[in-house]
């Protein structure tokens, strides 16, 4: 790992318990990683093994019981609600399972929406970054149409339009691909591998563990514990991936 | 978010659910429609009470005999016949504020010309009478003071008077008709004044000298009453004052002596009268206002209902920066606008409404105030019962919320 590289996500033995009644389930147990700019890091687990509980840890949805999580140098424990609302508005990209469009509106209009809670932006200006992510993921000649006119691929594309638009210092998708075919799941990695190489740093929490050989590196959890922690040095190509597939006709 | 964003999406929530808006705002239009029509029925019934007041006369301050009646303590009947003509003489020597003055004696009756009868009411008057009701004789003439002096047998007849007794059309002016068996010659008829708001009829009188009704008809030495008006608005008091200190001077009244004689202006007359309506309306209005309370909890449950069903989108708006105040605002204007455009519908309907009421004889007027206060309590509905829902909204759990189905 090359130590030159900036730190973006920094975990320090953070720790994440529930009280469920008098039970205590502990959904991480002392979890610890510094993740690079520009890394596509994949996070695998069984389910129950605590991987949304630590994205929403990355993402600011949440603070951890014990531990320190700094998010570009910046200390989000001690964060108040207000704080942390920020910070995702201006570091943080979500991309979710099921896309989360608002409904009855406009590609353009949906990319807007971060933007609308950041006053330094205009109208105009806002207009022109939505636009830009927009081409970014391929929907440039899709700006007006809207959430219900769209397949799930196009919905997800514009998801992530969503989560780039305030170009944030981190993209994290929780099973991004997890409501669409294969197809479609490789044409979403087709343009995370892109924005990858464009420099992003992306986490992917999934439990498919085929994709876990596009990343830069995987991150398996089990028990709210690491397990593994490897890089990948042979990423294969999503765009070859798809072109094996079967062909049909639909998109 | 600023605040035309916030505006847009509300626009834009109560838009995509038109039928469910209107629902709610429903309670709104009638709750305001029904403020203010109650409110127009009431400012409209005051003008016209204090219209019919006014066309008493102008500046009439009255003195009827015996001690303030307002405790509605009964009294002695001799206390009733304390106004002499001692009295009406001096206040006429000694007047600086008090510019007409005419005594009053009635007597109501059966009046009959020929085979027409009526039962009205005979007023002995001084000449000064048509000066203070302000009482224009439409034909013939007025009595004059020799006609007093003499007790002269004639008077003026209302306009019912005269329709009654002379059904054909003919000129009263000149006959003879008989009221309780005297005869008076008509010698001037009434401009006709109508019906007042209490639905009295003030065309149905006669009017004699009142000198003629004391002596010829009643053989009575006292007046019911004393009529006078003032120099002008302005110097209602002073005149009281005037006619107090005479009427306690000529009554041998010292000190703390309570007055036997009651002085009452048409100023006061018509405050009492306000202050009577204003009551009336206020119940009304309040009756009214419970059911902008009913719309609002309405509004409430609507709110909440939509916080529910937008869970998803508020946990998606938290997840890419909306604070908990970036929430509350937008569900908050989102009740404001559902409340305030039922306002602004519940104006126009209530503008209809007195319109109708209009058109069914009730005398309506709608005060500008009730609709600026309209628009007030529209916005105030909007914030309190919108509050709690947007609260509600703005304390969901992000994670929770992006999650919920
Ligand atoms: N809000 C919560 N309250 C109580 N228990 C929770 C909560 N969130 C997650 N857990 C528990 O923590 C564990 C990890 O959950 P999660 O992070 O959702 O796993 P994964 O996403 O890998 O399936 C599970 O046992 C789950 O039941
Ligand atoms: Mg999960």
């Amino acid at each position: 790992m090359d130590e030159e590289k900036k730190v973006v996500i920094e975990l320090q033995n953070v720790k994440r318990y529930f009280t469920v009644g008098s039970e205590t389930v502990k959904a991480l147990r002392g979890v610890s990683f510094k993740i690079y700019e520009g890394e596509f890091v994949t996070i695998m687990g069984t389910s129950g093994s605590g991987k949304s509980t630590l994205l929403n840890q990355l993402g600011c949805l949440d603070t951890p019981t014990s531990g320190e999580y700094y998010l570009d140098g910046v200390s989000v424990r001690k964060m108040s609600k207000n704080q942390r609302a920020k910070l995702r508005n201006r570091k943080i990209g979500f991309v979710f399972q099921s896309y989360n469009l608002l409904p009855k509106t406009t590609a353009v209009e949906n990319v807007e929406l971060p933007l609308m809670y950041n006053s330094k932006y205009n109208s105009r200006q806002r207009r022109e970054a939505a636009v830009k992510a927009l081409e970014a993921v391929g929907l440039g000649d899709r700006l007006n149409h809207k959430s219900n006119q769209m397949s799930g691929g196009q919905m997800q594309r514009v998801a992530i339009a969503r989560a780039l638009v305030n170009d944030p210092a981190v993209i994290l998708a929780d099973e991004a691909t997890g409501n669409l075919d294969t197809r479609t799941s490789f044409e979403m990695l087709v343009l995370f591998q892109k924005l990858y190489r464009e420099g992003r740093t992306i986490i992917f929490v999934t439990h498919n563990p085929e994709i876990a050989h596009y990343s830069s590196r995987n991150i398996m959890l089990r028990d709210g514990k690491i397990r593994e922690d490897t890089l990948n040095e042979n990423i294969l190509s999503a765009e070859e991936g798809l072109a094996k597939l079967p062909k049909t006709q639909d998109d | 978010m600023n605040f035309l964003n916030l505006l847009k999406v509300a626009i834009r929530a109560i838009a995509s659910n038109k039928f469910r808006s209107f629902l709610s705002m429903l309670g709104i239009i009638i709750g305001v429609a029904a403020v203010i029509i109650m409110m127009a029925i009431g400012q409209g019934s005051k003008e016209s009470v204090r219209k019919n007041i006014s066309q008493m006369g102008t500046n009439i301050i009255m003195i009827r005999p015996g001690a303030d009646m307002r405790g509605g303590v009964r009294q002695d009947p001799s206390a009733m016949q304390t106004l002499k003509m001692a009295d009406y003489e001096r206040i006429l020597e000694e007047k600086a504020f008090v510019t007409h003055v005419s005594p009053e004696v009635t007597s109501s009756g059966q009046a009959i010309y020929g085979a027409n009868n009526t039962s009205t009411s005979m007023y002995g008057e001084s000449v000064e009478y048509f000066d203070i009701r302000q009482w224009t004789i439409a034909d013939g003439e007025s009595f004059t003071e020799e006609d007093v002096r003499k007790s002269a047998k004639v008077c003026l007849i209302g306009k019912t008077v005269a329709d009654e007794l002379f059904p054909n059309g003919q000129d009263p002016v000149g006959k003879t008709i008989r009221f309780k068996s005297i005869p008076f010659r008509v010698i001037g008829v009434l401009k006709s004044k109508g019906y007042n708001s209490f639905g009295m009829d003030q065309d149905n009188l006669m009017v004699a000298p009142y000198t003629t009704v004391m002596k010829r008809l009643l053989a009575q030495t006292y007046f019911s009453s004393i009529n006078c008006s003032a120099l002008s608005e302005e110097m209602t008091d002073q005149a009281i004052e005037e006619l107090t200190r005479i009427l306690r001077s000529n009554h041998k009244l010292s000190g703390d002596a309570v007055d036997d004689f009651t002085i009452r202006s048409q100023q006061e007359m018509m405050e009492t009268m306000s202050t009577t309506m204003d009551t009336i309306t206020i119940i009304l209005v309040v009756a009214a206002a419970f059911s902008l309370l009913v719309a609002g909890i309405g509004i409430m449950n609507i709110m909440l209902v939509s916080v529910t069903e937008r869970t998803k989108e508020i946990g998606l708006r938290m997840s890419v920066g909306a604070r908990g105040i970036d929430i509350s605002n937008q569900f908050l204007l989102e009740s404001i606008m559902i409340s305030v455009t039922g306002g602004v519908l519940g104006v126009i309907v209530g503008y209809l409404g007195t319109l109708v009421c209009t058109s069914f004889g009730l005398p309506t007027s709608i005060p500008m105030w009730s609709i600026f206060v309209s628009f007030a309590v529209c916005t105030l509905i909007g914030i309190i019962f919108g509050y709690f829902p947007a609260q509600k909204a703005a304390n969901l759990d992000p994670i929770e919320a992006i999650r919920y189905e």
